[in-house]
């Protein structure tokens, strides 16, 4: 067994310091050190995307990074979106289009398509689409999901329009 | 699933990778967006006692293009790819590939480097580099040299590389003509069941040249020249078009395996082939 390492991470805009071994995944690191448990292990094989989270303003598969790599990142979670005090956005629009059913993939369903529309403000429903292809969903058959982040971009551009 | 325990390596310069990879040998391996690595350590299917990560080596990203050449950075990310709008223009194939690869959040991750260095049959970077006649360089600890795409690969996961080189750059000419990166996959995310990478020069109504590349139809990327001469010189009919798909069924070797028998591989090679050349031929 190798020597655990300190590892620091921003994590929703706090400060973290632990110590892990290397090898643990990032994912692991998230829900089992720092008891974040928004990203969800889902296939644990890159695929499905319930655990994605954003690490220096890119969405990526928080299974397939080790902790050792994400040392020094920050590092954005479903828990940093919004709270059931105060939603996000995307939360409300999941909610009032039932863009979700167990809710299994909905922390990085959010999350993906949060920086999805941080890149693409104004998406088609093909480009939510193809933008979202990296994260699955086993109960809704998608079509609610996307309409779910159409409306929310549509809200969010609203609210910029109102604000200028 | 837990990998193997290792020691993490995060050098800053590339002479600390190499001196890293001279002091460990085989033990040791250098990773880059770690999407076919961390995959294979968590199934315990690579076991690296000592892995360098390359994520703040200097020197290894970046995309430039000057007087016709290009030149990727081994850290160049597919997203990045995708999103260099002087590269969609100078070299739009490497676009249309990068799209088809994997899905949004890996192509955040995996590079250009890494999908050309590894040697994987699946990967769609090796056979496109070699349709575009494309040089690797590599660093090694005697300094630096250049391999021809169409050069590199020997066998699945084997290639020209040193144990203890490692790939910085790749550089091309801009190609020019109509293009096509065509992909047929089980689904998204998944690597080619065929893909065909064409680049097509047409002059005066004729194909004038041609380049040719298959994927995940050999244990290598096949370079098909034979189906690059079956159309030089023709209008692209369709007897052409038939003659350049028997040349390149002469030179794959496809094997069965859950994306289907041999003979199902040969055929839809030579469909996806028909039409990466209809689609290059038409955007020439």
């Amino acid at each position: 067994m190798t020597e655990k390492m300190q590892v620091k991470l921003n994590v929703n805009g706090e400060d973290r310091e632990f110590l892990a071994e290397p090898r643990e995944l990032l994912i692991y690191a998230l829900r089992e050190h720092l008891n974040i448990t928004g990203p969800h292990v889902g296939c644990d094989t890159s695929h499905c995307g319930a655990c994605t989270v954003t690490l220096n303003g890119k969405s990526v598969k928080s299974c397939t990074m080790f902790v050792a790599q994400a040392n020094g990142a920050e590092v954005t979670t479903i828990e940093g979106l919004g709270n059931p005090a105060t939603l996000h956005v995307l939360q409300e629009n999941f909610r009032e289009h039932h863009g979700l059913q167990c809710g299994f993939c909905t922390p990085g369903m959010i999350t993906r398509a949060s920086k999805l529309l941080e890149e693409n403000p104004d998406p088609t429903e093909e480009e939510v689409r193809f933008g979202m292809a990296g994260n699955i969903c086993r109960c809704t058959g998608y079509q609610n999901i996307v309409k779910s982040i159409l409306a929310a971009a549509n809200e969010m551009n609203s609210a910029k329009e109102a604000a200028e | 699933m837990i990998p193997a325990a290792f020691d993490y390596h995060r050098p800053t310069k590339v002479e600390d990778v190499i001196a890293l990879l001279e002091e460990h040998g085989d033990d040791a391996r250098v990773m880059a967006g770690g999407h076919s690595l961390i995959p294979m350590m968590k199934l315990r299917m690579a076991d690296i006692p000592h892995l360098i990560d390359l994520q703040d080596v200097g020197g290894l990203g970046g995309i430039s293009i000057e007087s016709g050449r290009i030149k990727l950075g081994a850290m160049v990310t597919q997203h990045e790819i995708i999103n260099h709008d002087g590269l969609a223009s100078a070299a739009p194939i490497l676009r249309e590939a990068a799209l088809q690869i994997a899905d949004p959040q890996v192509r955040y991750m995996g590079t250009i480097g890494g999908n050309v260095a590894n040697g994987d049959p699946g990967n769609d970077m090796p056979g496109l580099m070699q349709c575009i006649d494309a040089q690797i360089e590599l660093i090694g600890p005697g300094g630096t040299r250049s391999v021809a795409a169409r050069d590199y690969y020997e066998a699945a996961y084997m290639t020209d590389r040193e144990d203890d080189e490692v790939l910085i750059s790749i550089s091309f000419a801009a190609p020019s003509g109509g293009h096509a990166y065509e992909k047929q996959k089980r689904k998204i995310g998944d690597y080619a069941t065929a893909a065909a990478a064409v680049q097509l020069v047409k002059d005066d109504g004729k194909v004038a040249s041609v380049s040719i590349a298959m994927t995940n139809l050999s244990d290598v990327p096949v370079w098909s020249e034979a189906a690059g001469a079956a159309l030089v010189g023709t209008t692209c009919d369709s007897a052409a078009i038939k003659a350049a798909v028997s040349a390149m069924l002469a030179d794959i070797d496809p094997s069965e395996d859950n994306r289907g028998p041999v003979a199902f591989k040969r055929h839809l090679a030579g469909i996806i082939l028909s039409r990466a050349v209809t689609r290059a031929w038409d955007r020439a």
